[in-house]
């Protein structure tokens, strides 16, 4: 495929440094792929042919990522998609992150911002990245051609380096890269058909590396001289405020250095973690509750349900469902409850700030996290110190998961490190470190819902209404993405997977109730599809049993022109080997969801004995355009399996008064190996432009569990986690 | 736990300081930290061997393991006081850049990490479940490695990896003895698990 590049935004980057090339963006300490340390050789400069890629002298491609890794295989993905059009040798590619910055490195479907999330980072970046890839191919060739004297047209590529057949000539990239640096940058390139692809759609070695060895530097691993560490102490309340504070005993720990008062709470800096700990633990506080929260999360489940018979705010509105439902020969009705979910990842949450002052005023603050909405954050901080959010540097690392926990538009736990530093006030690196009770109950949780939906059958048994209501609060209202997300009072991250239901029912409606609670709430790994997916897929199993109907002839049924959505379900039902299954002993469940333009289909195989139910296997189909790296995508299925089983069978968060109840992994259980099936991954080949794999596999597991449970004659769960112990 | 006090106030006795020896990864070393300090943060903040991580701090979740005279141990809640004259071995101790152990030359192959945070911990939990049981089942592996959280959900990577880094270990043991061990039989039921 051929395309003028002139209006791409790294070509443009590049126009506008004159000499046709971007200046290296490496930042002091920004990390490699072996992390910050260990990386002190860099390769000698070369071409630095755009914002994306650099060629060093001695062959190495630099791929600058803007995305953060925290698992999702983006190393790796992104510099395929480099490698790919670069023709280069995988083994000499590395990823680095690049620098926070929002005109050069912003998600292209976020305006001028830099930040990952919604699984956008292959669709962001399949085109940007080929045609940064693709323009240094062509800087290389051109050196090749000029410094041989042939047609550039005569010259072929592979595996890192430029052949001339004609004359059996052939050179490594690493050769031309100075003389390359000095070529025009294209204005007109070409991309390779898919047929062309030699790396695309093959298994490669990740990027990531340093995960087996202990050399993959964390948040948690950075240690900077000087730097000390702070814990804090939050009130136990939402809602509540310091009153007053006693740091005597704190004091008399070796190695605090300071107790400090924050906007919420109290922070222990000290030498080390444990010393920081140990004082904090010791701190006596005394907190204003007069404005904290009084209420439980049954409270708040009671009324949400009382709400849920009132009608709401319409999301969505086709044919009449009140006519429908008076004309209905059959009506059904089901509630279903969420609670409140933490994203829990392995590393709690962390952030290491510098600030630097000069006659007292703020001038610029360094900072080093596993960054997920970089320019957010440089906005939050830059406002707290009253500085440019330019002047705020972010070296962004690896993060130990996220789930969506470290892309908050309040930038929480970052402002918490920068406001202990400022409270201070000396220029030393702190640290600010949670324990995991303090990440278990610092808030900021996948918002608890209610949803009450209705379905009315015909005389033959068809689907002819569907109405669908949803009460839970809104993740986007007050944050710097509402006039993107909320239109018309409907936030539609309240409603999605709910609002564009694929089914083809002739009267549907679904309307939102969102609650104010005091209760912070962020998006969780799949957003609204993480309950909206488990109504709706289990609701459609109860309507197909009210009309004796199989659930899968049902859903194809009503797929009619979803086609992608009926080759994921029937993929994975051939794969599953449920037709034709004649052991009375299994039972099996279906749900099929898009979210993220990613469609994936799940069908989970139970077992029922006298000891119980027994989770045996899940065979899941996924269908993400083209697939970049299957092994990446079938590890993220398994993962978002994984995931989606927590919720569905263990993970909850509870409010007594207003204070969380759960603390640790021993009462915020989470799914262990143990318990985890088998799972069986099935990738649809197609040429569609590829879509994320992140987040699409966690929602189906929980309904194609339930709707499993049912066929094998168990209980219909409608509140989650489920109380039918899973062995 | 009176295991535990002996030991600390032995150190303690230790011309006035809680100066405390062992043995990290084959080399002795002497801290002078408050005997309550569990190992984790003494590997962590006062030695400065990063690869071993907090996860919870109360034993639950096995981001913290290494290994105590063998035997894998959570260190977030052992205090440094029970370690005295000890050896403790962590992720950095069981291979070299120039020879991966095993385990970690499986996880490698089979691409196990996503976020990576929880991989030490898991590899230092499966190396000492081939210590102990060279030629685990696929129940034995799920039921070891249960103390082991992976947010990530690498669970059924790390299962294949395991049993490929068994049958490499059983090979090798084969190759060393010229005796005939049955890595055949390990390496079919890697195929299966996530074929």
């Amino acid at each position: 495929m051929s395309l003028n590049v002139s209006r791409r935004s790294f070509i443009v980057g590049s126009a506008q440094a004159g000499a046709g090339l971007v200046l290296g963006v490496s930042l002091a300490g920004c990390a490699t792929d072996e992390g910050m340390s260990s990386d002190t050789s860099m390769p000698k400069k070369g071409l630095e042919a755009n914002a994306f890629v650099s060629v060093a002298t001695d062959g190495t491609v630099t791929v600058q990522i803007k995305h953060l890794e925290m698992g999702q295989g983006t190393y790796t993905g992104l510099a395929t998609l480099v490698a790919e059009e670069l023709d280069a040798d995988w083994g000499q590619v590395r990823a680095v992150n690049s620098e926070a910055n929002p005109e050069k490195y912003n998600n292209l479907f976020w305006g001028k911002f830099q930040g990952t999330g919604g699984s956008t980072a292959i669709a962001n970046s399949f085109m940007q990245l080929r045609e940064a890839g693709a323009a240094a191919k062509a800087m290389l060739v051109a050196a090749a051609a000029s410094s041989w004297g042939v047609p550039a047209s005569e010259l072929t590529t592979d595996k890192g380096q430029v052949f001339h057949s004609a004359s059996g000539r052939q050179i490594g990239y690493g050769q031309l890269a100075e003389l390359a640096a000095l070529q025009k940058v294209p204005e007109k390139i070409t991309l390779k058909e898919p047929s062309q692809f030699k790396l695309i759609g093959q298994k490669l070695p990740r990027k990531d590396s340093g995960k087996t060895n202990g050399t993959a530097v964390f948040t948690q691993d950075i240690q900077l001289p000087g730097q000390l560490t702070a814990l804090v102490a939050h009130p136990p309340r939402f809602g509540a405020k310091l009153k007053s504070f006693d740091a005597t005993n704190a004091r008399q720990v070796p190695g605090v250095v300071d107790v400090v008062q924050i906007s919420n709470g109290v922070a222990v800096l000290a030498n080390d973690y444990w010393q920081a700990k140990t004082g904090r633990d010791l701190l006596q506080i005394q907190w204003d509750d007069s404005k904290a929260m009084t209420k439980g999360s049954d409270q708040l489940m009671a009324e949400y349900k009382d709400l849920a018979k009132k009608p709401g705010l319409v999301a969505v509105k086709t044919g009449d469902v009140d006519s429908a439902f008076a004309q209905a020969d059959k009506v059904i009705e089901a509630e279903f409850e969420f609670p409140y979910l933490a994203h829990s990842p392995m590393e709690a949450m962390n952030c290491v700030v510098q600030t630097k002052q000069v006659g007292g005023a703020y001038q610029s603050a360094e900072l080093w996290y596993g960054a997920q909405l970089h320019t957010g954050d440089q906005m939050s901080v830059a406002k707290l110190l009253g500085i440019e959010p330019a002047k705020v540097a972010i070296n962004t690392i690896f993060a130990g998961g996220s789930f969506g926990r470290r892309a908050n538009p309040a930038s929480d736990y970052v402002l918490e490190a920068a406001e202990i530093a400022k409270a201070y006030g000396k220029d030393v690196p702190v640290k600010l470190v949670w324990s995991r009770e303090d990440d278990t109950r610092a808030g900021y949780y996948r918002p608890m819902y209610f949803h009450k939906l209705k379905a009315g059958l015909d005389s033959k048994g068809t689907l002819v209404a569907w109405q669908h209501r949803i009460v839970g609060q809104s993740i986007i209202e007050g944050t710097l993405f509402e006039g993107f997300l909320v239109k018309d009072g409907i936030d539609h991250t309240s409603v999605e997977g709910a609002s564009n239901l694929p089914y083809a029912i002739p009267n549907l409606q679904v309307e939102l109730h969102t609650t104010k609670v005091e209760v912070p709430v962020l998006w969780w790994r799949s957003v609204g599809s993480t309950h909206t997916a488990y109504a709706t897929e289990c609701f459609l199993d109860e309507v197909a049993r009210a009309a004796g109907k199989d659930p899968v002839e049902l859903r194809m049924a009503l797929l009619t022109d979803q086609p992608r959505h009926r080759g994921v379900l029937a993929l994975a039902v051939e794969q599953s080997g449920m037709k034709g299954n004649s052991d009375k002993n299994k039972a099996y469940g279906v749900a099929v969801h898009k979210s993220f333009d990613t469609y994936v289909a799940q069908v989970v195989e139970l077992s029922k004995s006298s000891s119980g139910f027994k989770l045996e296997k899940v065979t899941c189909a996924v269908d993400c355009g083209v697939p970049v790296n299957p092994d990446v995508i079938k590890a993220q299925m398994e993962g978002g399996i994984g995931f989606g089983l927590s919720p569905a069978l263990y993970s909850e968060i509870h409010i007594d008064n207003g204070a969380v109840r759960e603390s640790n992994f021993h009462d915020y259980q989470v799914i262990r190996m143990r318990d985890m099936p088998k799972v069986d991954v099935h990738v649809v080949p197609s040429t569609e432009p590829p879509t994320g794999v992140g987040e699409p596999g966690t929602p189906v597991i929980g309904p194609a569990v339930a709707n499993a449970l049912a066929a094998a004659g168990g209980p219909v769960e409608r509140r989650l986690p489920m109380k039918t112990p899973l062995s | 736990m009176f295991l535990w006090l002996s030991l600390a106030r032995k150190a303690l006795q230790l011309e006035g300081k809680y100066v405390i020896s062992f043995e990290l990864n084959g080399s002795k070393v002497e801290v002078d930290v408050e005997p309550d300090t569990p190992l984790l943060w003494v590997v962590r903040d006062t030695l400065g061997l990063t690869g071993t991580k907090f996860g919870c701090g109360m034993g639950l979740c096995g981001a913290c393991t290494v290994h105590l005279n063998g035997q894998p141990i959570r260190s977030c809640s052992m205090p440094i006081s029970a370690i005295s004259e000890q050896s403790i071995t962590t992720i950095e101790g069981i291979g070299s850049d120039s020879a991966l152990h095993p385990v970690q030359q499986a996880w490698i192959e089979e691409s196990v990490p996503q976020c990576g945070y929880c991989q030490s911990g898991q590899i230092m939990s499966a190396t000492a479940l081939l210590q102990q049981n060279p030629t685990p089942s696929l129940q034995e592996i799920k039921y070891f490695m249960a103390g082991n959280i992976c947010r990530c959900g690498t669970y059924p990577k790390i299962q294949k990896a395991i049993l490929k880094a068994a049958a490499q270990l059983q090979s090798q043991n084969s190759f060393e003895s010229e005796s005939n061990i049955s890595e055949f039989n390990n390496y079919e039921l890697a195929q299966e698990v996530t074929s």
